[in-house]
């Protein structure tokens, strides 16, 4: 494991009830870097996001992020701390936008905390201070500049819920973006995207990585978009890592193959 | 739908008609000089036949195609929201000029502000924080009872009890919302009930502080800058009429509540307007679109929750002060479920989340009895019947459709753009 690593997860174990979910995983996300997460349905792959997002206390194991020189534990910490406090924005399997506000509202409210702290807890703000207003419109021109890069400009006064399904997908990267975190979670960011979707979220995704100089967790399915952009790739089977290494070389491992298409036949 | 299945469909709710009308009209107690009960079979047989041909009427009716398109009264409405909202505040200030204003309807114009305030107030929990919340009346109860405890042991005046009224409405508000900030929907609804029910019984039982189901009585009325509006000044001072030399007469002191309490309701829209567009509103909001991706943004969920039940608990507080002095009077069964009901009436009705929706719904939902009063013993089941067909006509309430609390397109950025 690379001391450089942003997010270190050592002895990951999580049970419901008899059933082991995860089962010691540890593994590591680089600065800058793109990190799948891949394996069969069933191996865990959500589970592991659920610990690290804080909406599972994990039974066992350490989950150690690096933020300012200090290292974080995430186990102990509560969801929305997590996200405030750790920089970490995750994305869900089935889009979680609020979807009864509007494309703009949905990335105002993802810069919540900064916006919180300039109407000093509401007061600043129900005066109308100069200060808050200012701090206000930085937070429009943010998110303008998102709805731009994902092409929603035209519809940010729109309802979330009446978008296309490829662009509820981007909108939900772009809002998890407006927190600015220090690590970004996909939880299947391709799921229900045609090519041409998943290949302008190729894009998208790399830059991220570069623009914004943060890591990538990536959960993901859509092997074009694992292999296509991802630095390293961790495989899963039934909780446990069977796999670590750059998208080449998680190819040709013979037990990753083996997880995904059986047993050739003797 | 065919016949037969129709004709079913009208004997089953004839069927249920018939068992709500045997004890609900089938009995009389009415009898003149006795305590014998009579029957009225006849009603019943009235009740269940009008159900009977009522429900076959509706399903003979061509059916309705449902459609996306927000309907028509809704955008009409909301387009025209803020022209509505002036005309309404320019009706509300000169009502009490006009010839037909009474004592009578300056009174139950006063009440319509308490409810449009209590629907503001509930509004903020229900329909922006989706927090929902059936023991509204307690927070009401608390303020008004603050008015009386501090008028009763400490000769608390109005203006002294009106902020300390919102304070302790709020600081119970949060006690009250801290056990209950892991529930959500129904569960939180019936303990929300529960609490509702607990404050009126402690108001009850607890007669050597709150004098019981008697009540307390001889409350205060806010003065104009220390002028009472009364006939006899107390010693020493001046009343009202007396510093502008004119005579006292009993309706100045009407039209001067309504005021006051137009004046408060005001401040109230003005400060729900604000909240709404700050990020506590949003996070208000975002909770009530979805609480997993709120917290997964970064933002407390246990301190949205405890700032909506303590906004909402303050908004009531001062409501129930305004209640008590407009009564002059105040007692537990004021503060009874009825009372949560209604205004929980009004915020579903007026569209959860609008301000100007809420104000119309407060007016019918108030005014609506009133008219009834012609029709003595039916005037609930025409309140309920009016219920249902607005329900009917409008499921999701007067203002169905949100205004954002930001545009684009209202921001200088928006403006570049074009």
């Amino acid at each position: 494991m690379s001391d450089g690593a942003l997010l270190q997860v050592d002895q990951l174990t999580m049970r419901f009830g008899g059933l082991v979910a995860i089962d010691r995983l540890s593994f590591a996300a680089d600065h800058e870097k793109i990190t799948a997460v891949i394996g069969p349905n069933g191996a865990g792959k959500t589970t592991v996001f659920n610990c690290l997002t804080g909406f599972y206390r994990p039974t066992s194991g350490n989950l150690a992020l690096r933020r300012n020189d200090k290292e974080l534990r995430l186990q102990r910490m509560d969801g929305w701390r997590i996200a405030r406090d750790a920089g970490i924005a995750r994305t869900f399997q089935n889009i979680r936008l609020f979807a009864g506000m509007t494309v703009l509202e949905n990335l105002i409210i993802a810069q919540h905390t900064k916006l919180m702290r300039a109407s000093a807890w509401s007061l600043a703000g129900l005066l109308g201070l100069a200060r808050y207003r200012s701090v206000e419109k930085e937070a429009v021109e943010h998110a303008r500049e998102w709805l731009d890069r994902i092409g929603l400009t035209d519809r940010a006064d729109q309802n979330a819920g009446t978008l296309p399904y490829g662009d509820q997908r981007r909108l939900e990267i772009a809002r998890a973006m407006c927190t600015g975190p220090v690590l970004l979670c996909l939880d299947e960011p391709a799921a229900g995207l045609n090519p041409h979707e998943s290949h302008e979220l190729n894009r998208l995704l790399l830059s991220i990585r570069d623009r914004y100089r943060i890591a990538i967790l990536l959960i993901e399915h859509d092997m074009n978009v694992v292999m296509g952009i991802s630095d390293r790739v961790v495989v899963l089977d039934y909780g446990k890592k069977i796999a670590d290494g750059t998208p080449a070389e998680v190819r040709s491992d013979p037990a990753v193959i083996k997880a995904y298409l059986g047993e050739p036949e003797a | 739908m065919d016949l037969g299945k129709l004709a079913k469909d009208s004997a089953l709710a004839a069927f249920v008609a018939l068992i709500l009308a045997i004890p609900l009209a089938g009995f009389n107690t009415n009898q003149p000089g006795g305590n014998s009960i009579g029957t009225r079979w006849d009603w019943v047989a009235i009740a269940v036949v009008v159900v009977f041909v009522g429900r076959f009427a509706i399903g003979l009716l061509p059916k309705r195609r449902r459609s996306d398109r927000p309907p028509v009264v809704s955008l009409f409405l909301t387009k025209h929201q803020s022209i509505l909202g002036w005309v309404g505040l320019g009706i509300a200030i000169v009502w009490p000029f006009m010839p037909f204003a009474s004592q009578y309807y300056l009174d139950l114009a006063t009440a319509v502000l308490i409810y449009i305030m209590l629907g503001w107030g509930l509004n903020v929990v229900v329909g922006l924080a989706g927090l929902l919340n059936l023991g509204y009346a307690a927070f009401y109860a608390v303020g008004a009872y603050t008015l009386a405890l501090t008028a009763a042991y400490w000769n608390f005046g109005f203006w002294e009890a009106l902020p300390l009224a919102g304070l302790t409405s709020a600081i119970v508000g949060i006690l009250l919302a801290l056990p209950v900030l892991r529930l959500r929907g129904d569960y939180l609804a019936i303990v929300t009930l529960g609490f509702g029910e607990i404050i009126r019984i402690i108001l009850i039982n607890w007669q050597s502080f709150t004098y019981g189901p008697n009540g307390i009585n001889g409350l205060p009325r806010p003065t104009f800058f220390g002028l009472p509006l009364s006939a006899r000044a107390p010693s020493g001072g001046k009343t009202f009429a007396q510093f502008l030399g004119i005579d006292f007469n009993l309706a100045q002191r009407y039209i001067y509540l309504y005021f006051v309490t137009l004046a408060l309701a005001l401040i109230v829209n003005l400060f729900i307007i604000k909240l709404r567009r700050l990020p506590v509103g949003r996070a208000w909001e975002a909770l009530r679109e979805d609480e997993i991706a709120t917290r997964a943004l970064g933002i407390n969920p246990v301190s949205a929750k405890l700032s909506a039940f303590a906004v909402g608990a303050l908004l009531a507080g001062f409501a129930g002060v305004f209640f008590a002095t407009r009564q002059g009077f105040v007692s537990p069964e004021s503060f009874n479920f009825q009372e949560s009901a209604t205004v929980l009436a009004i915020v579903v009705l007026g569209g959860m989340g609008s301000q100007l929706g809420i104000a119309i719904a407060a007016i019918i939902l108030v005014t609506l009895p009133e008219f009834g009063r012609d029709f003595a013993q039916f005037r609930m089941l025409l309140f309920g019947a009016a219920m249902v067909g607005i329900m009917i006509w409008r499921p999701r309430g007067l203002f169905s459709i949100r205004t954002p609390s930001i545009r684009l397109g209202e921001t200088q950025l928006g403006e570049m753009r074009k």
